[in-house]
């Protein structure tokens, strides 16, 4: 039987329990004049907020944070532990909600800041935000606003692709919908509200949806390596354990920001069984690993995929001992971007805490991402259905041309 | 649309007539016959297309093929008509769509050698029909003696009938018409435009015009002539035929690039037509003896003597040709753009002939050049491709335009092809590869390719650091002028030839490639010595680049580039320019243990290539055919 959407199986497990994520208290929308504050600056472009969000979410503490947080902290006191860490990224975040000109910006930081909302899903609701709050009275208006806004959120933080891509996604949404063109202008931007609204839950859907994909390709007594934090990996494995598949887990253990530390941490609540391995026993252990199972930033034309640093060298590894590696991934993060080599995609940079102090002279490396050519991939889990790494190019054609 | 469909459909009663002949046919179906042959009244209806759907298929004897009447008074014309002729023949048009009344058994058995050619005439189309399996009906002789005298004799002597059996390929045909199948033509001709032309008064006085012109068909048939199908009929047949499916329209269309050369009948009867003289080569490798080749050199002063002889060929096409053959024109891009341009020249000074239609016309003609400049060089992947659009934008021409109108929209759709598909699709492919160049990078490229120049030149305006390799091959040595180019730009630039391409690569950063074409299991078809560098390149892991426009994207699989290539000059390799003391080979040249093998394109796997640059933006090969679907859409139906 052929479905033209993967999310029939959703419907066939019954369980619909929709884990719609935590709407936002409030959207604090004066509706002033929409002034898309251009001059607004990352305040620290060279490193990616996108990882420092991450790294805020998933609460592990680097003791360089640390010292940062605490500085963060005597300076203003606030309570909310989650704006204590925006703090320092973004101090214009302090002041949003006053009498300060709207912002695309701040409007897409507050988003950001809940744990369960993807980066692409936060710069939609920001965009819709935009819509609610723009005072324009054509369409043409409208797109042009919105344009604007978003170019000006994907100059704010050029590192996440996932903004881009849920910027550009939500654009073409926008210039493509040609039933936008023939209703009028309330109702067409009462759509696009809607829709801005639905992603999220689309998000989380799409989250189950590839855990059910998955079941497919978990069989008892299998060991799977995973590196990162990955939502999705995440979802899966849950899902997994609880269909009470006999499965092993090895967490690498993701330096810097030791994101495979929290990994563990969540399986170990699931009872599942898994091992910590460091970073450099990837091969070691690669003999005793039947898949690789790793999430994405960014799927993009090629059908490779743009992940956390270390994912490239696990893949190389994989590939050479014939095991294959599946990604994890919502179709909301396939990106039009074709990066031929690693440095062909532009550097998310970091800070890495070493524990010790490093020689000035010396360089580090600080790129938080590589590129995992799509040889080296096996299969795409996505909520379009499983797909094969060339696929992903045909689908963004047809969505994008 | 549809009047425009009918009145083609009634020049050409042949299309007609084959649906409803089979070589086993009872004998009650084509007692049938004599109405249909009648059909170019009913085909100023709709139901034309219909037919057509039918025509194909010979064998089946079904008789819900049939369609049924719809013009009324048309049909009664044609009852009374034939009533005054013949009684046996007073059955009417619904009585033979459904199962064929009885009563015509008997006719059958009176049948007259007459209607026998006309048979035969219908299978020239379609060879597996047999002239003596259908007999002929007595019918025909009689609506003979209906005719005015005059009409008669005319068609008498303009029957159309093929004999010999030979398949309609789409191979080149040369426009020689013969003098009685060109009256043929003309007649039915006549007659659609008269019937065009009075378009509100078609339904009485056009009918019964028609209905004559269509009863001269049957009975004209009596001088079987065996002379060639030539090519406007085929064309115009195809034509027809494009009308319903527009699969088989393509196949039809397209000029067949794949005669096999080794096969020798097929070979003799091409040269008979041919305008150019071209004579073969003897000594070819065997394993490419399906391709032609051709002594270089010779044909050139013949051709050029004809210059003033050849009415039928446009000079401008003319020119074109001889371009070719002498290789003064020879990228991809500007063969096309030649090409182009002249068929706007001969579309501009194009007048349609007295009782042809235009679109039939043109169409003829526009195939005999390009079946012309086959003969001259054979045709690239995206010169097929822009025939096929240009022939269908003929195609499609609204019949409410007047001549001129219809040439102006035209030449302003091959203005449009040019244009976008070409000179903007090179900007976009332009945008998009240089965002991959950074500072600091060495770009290797092989051949001329005229977007990759671009790509440099434009990089280079913008102010990105970086070195360029131009690699190059033997005999053509096309290199050496974007080398010319680039270096006068001021770009740093190492030259070097393709032996050395595995030392060079080392330090190269990107391969930067043209194409000729690139077929959709993501094949690129190129200059020949591409595939090494792209191998070379893989070997090294440097990230190939393709650059090429999306009109050149053909649907075609090709694996090896052994069954289609192309032969170039033997003696370009046999020989080295200026170099008297490299004479190694004089005198070997005709050896018969000698052969040359000069090749022109070759077939890079798609493994070997990280990205296909195009106008809708880069693409791993593997998404090709996604982008020839989707092109095919635009082009083929915009």
């Amino acid at each position: 039987m052929w479905w033209r959407s993967a999310s029939f199986i959703l419907d066939r497990q019954q369980e619909q329990n929709a884990a719609v994520p935590p709407n936002p208290e409030s959207l604090l929308l004066s509706s002033p004049p929409p002034s898309m504050a251009d001059s607004l600056q990352n305040p620290k472009p060279d490193i990616s907020a996108y990882y420092q969000t991450r790294a805020a979410h998933h609460a592990v503490v680097t003791s360089d944070w640390l010292a940062q947080a605490h500085a963060a902290v005597s300076i203003q006191t606030d309570d909310d532990d989650s704006s204590v860490i925006d703090g320092k990224i973004a101090p214009a975040a302090g002041g949003r909600g006053g009498d300060k000109a709207f912002s695309v910006i701040d409007e897409f930081n507050s988003w950001r800041k809940q744990p369960d909302l993807a980066e692409a899903v936060a710069a939609i609701r920001a965009l819709a935000a935009v819509i609610k709050a723009s005072q324009a009275t054509t369409m043409m208006e409208l797109e042009i606003e919105l344009k604007k806004a978003s170019d000006s959120l994907k100059a704010w933080d050029t590192t996440s692709i996932s903004l881009t891509a849920g910027c550009d996604l939500f654009i073409r949404y926008v210039t493509r919908t040609s039933a936008l063109e023939y209703e009028d202008f309330n109702s067409a931007r009462s759509r696009l509200i809607e829709r801005a609204e639905k992603f999220g839950e689309i998000s989380c859907k799409a989250r189950r949806i590839i855990a059910m994909l998955c079941q497919d390709f978990i069989f008892d007594g299998c060991t799977i390596l995973v590196h990162g934090f990955s939502r999705v990996v995440l979802e899966v494995l849950r899902t997994a354990a609880q269909n009470k598949k006999h499965f092993r887990v090895f967490c690498t253990e993701g330096r810097p920001d030791r994101t495979g530390l929290r990994l563990s941490n969540e399986l170990a609540k699931l009872d599942v069984p898994v091992k910590l391995l460091i970073d450099s026993a990837v091969a070691y252990t690669m003999d005793e690993v039947d898949m690789v199972l790793v999430g994405a930033d960014a799927i993009v034309e090629s059908g490779g995929i743009i992940n956390m640093m270390g994912t490239y060298q696990i893949a190389l590894v994989s590939h050479s001992m014939n095991k294959p590696v599946y990604v994890a991934a919502e179709s909301y993060k396939f990106a039009r971007l074709y990066p031929l080599d690693q440095k062909d995609v532009g550097p998310a940079l970091r800070t890495i805490d070493f524990g010790v102090p490093i020689p000035s002279k010396v360089e580090v490396e600080k790129s938080a991402r590589d590129y995992t050519p799509p040889l080296y991939l096996t299969l795409l889990f996505t909520d379009l259905g499983v797909l094969t790494p060339s696929v992903v190019s045909d689908e963004l054609i047809q969505l994008y041309l | 649309m549809d009047p425009r469909r009918s009145a083609r459909t009634v020049s050409d009663p042949k299309v007609r007539q084959v649906g409803f002949f089979t070589p086993a046919a009872p004998p009650e179906r084509s007692c049938s016959d004599p109405p249909r042959q009648l059909d170019p009244i009913q085909s100023l209806s709709p139901s034309s297309a219909q037919v057509n759907d039918h025509s194909p298929s010979v064998d089946s004897v079904s008789p819900v093929m049939i369609p049924p009447p719809p013009h009324n008074n048309s049909d009664t014309l044609f009852r009374t008509d034939l009533q005054v002729t013949s009684p046996k023949t007073a059955f009417s048009y619904s009585a033979k769509t459904v199962t064929l009344p009885t009563e015509n058994e008997d006719v059958t058995s009176s049948l007259s050698p007459s209607r026998k050619v006309v048979t035969v005439k219908s299978s020239s189309s379609y060879p597996c029909v047999k002239a003596s399996s259908v007999p002929a009906s007595e019918l025909t002789t009689v609506s003979v003696v209906n005719l005015p005298p005059g009409i008669s004799e005319k068609a008498g002597g303009a029957s159309v009938e093929v004999l010999n059996d030979r398949p309609v390929s789409s191979k080149s045909l040369k426009e020689k018409t013969s003098k009685a199948e060109r009256r043929a033509l003309q007649e039915a001709q006549r007659a659609a435009k008269a019937a065009a032309k009075a378009e509100g008064t078609k339904a009485s006085s056009a009918a019964s015009k028609v209905v004559t012109s269509a009863n001269t068909k049957p009975s004209k048939a009596a001088k079987p002539s065996s002379q060639k199908n030539d090519g406007s009929q085929v064309a115009a047949f195809e034509k027809k035929v494009g009308d319903r499916a527009p699969e088989k329209d393509r196949k039809k269309d397209a000029p067949h690039p794949r005669m096999q050369y080794d096969d020798t009948s097929r070979v003799e009867k091409a040269k008979k037509r041919a305008v150019v003289k071209q004579t073969e080569v003897r000594n070819r490798v065997e394993l490419f003896r399906h391709l032609p080749q051709y002594e270089h050199g010779t044909q050139l002063p013949d051709l050029e003597t004809k210059f003033f002889e050849l009415d039928p060929m446009h000079p401008a096409v003319y020119k074109v040709g001889l371009q070719y053959l002498s290789g003064d024109i020879w990228g991809g891009n500007a063969r096309c753009i030649a090409m182009f341009q002249a068929f706007k020249e001969a579309i501009k000074d194009y007048s349609t002939p007295p009782e042809k239609t235009l679109i039939r016309d043109l169409t003829a003609r526009i195939s005999s050049y390009v079946s012309f400049l086959i003969e001259c060089r054979p045709l690239s992947n995206s010169m097929g491709n822009a025939i096929k659009f240009l022939k269908n934008r003929i195609a499609k021409l609204p019949l409410v335009l007047s001549e001129s109108e219809a040439k102006a929209t035209l030449m302003s759709d091959v203005d449009r092809f040019i244009n976008e598909k070409i000179i903007i699709a090179e900007k976009v492919i332009v945008k998009h590869a240089v965002t991959k160049i950074r500072d600091g990078d060495v770009l290797l490229t092989y051949g001329a390719s005229s977007v990759v120049e671009m790509i440099l030149l434009h990089a280079h305006e913008l102010g990105k650091q970086f070195r360029v390799v131009v690699v190059d091959s033997r005999p053509k040595l096309e290199g050496q002028l974007l080398l010319r180019r680039l270096v006068r730009k001021g770009l740093s630039c190492t030259y070097t030839h393709v032996n050395a391409v595995s030392c060079i690569m080392q330090e190269v950063t990107r391969v930067f490639l043209g194409a000729s074409s690139v077929l959709s299991n993501g094949t690129v078809y190129s200059r020949v010595g591409t595939a090494c560098v792209a191998m070379v390149a893989h070997a090294f892991r440097v990230p190939v680049l393709v650059c090429c426009e999306a009109y050149k994207f053909h649907e075609r699989v090709q694996l090896d580039s052994i069954c289609f290539n192309e032969l170039g000059n033997p003696e370009a390799i046999s020989k080295v320019h200026g170099r008297e003391d490299i004479n190694y080979l004089d005198g070997f040249v005709n050896q018969e243990k000698l052969q040359l093998l000069n090749l022109v394109y070759d077939a890079t796997p798609s493994d070997y290539i990280s990205m296909i640059i195009t106008d809708y933006g880069m693409i791993p090969p593997t998404s090709v055919p996604v982008i020839v679907r989707e092109y095919r859409r635009e082009h083929l139906w915009s």
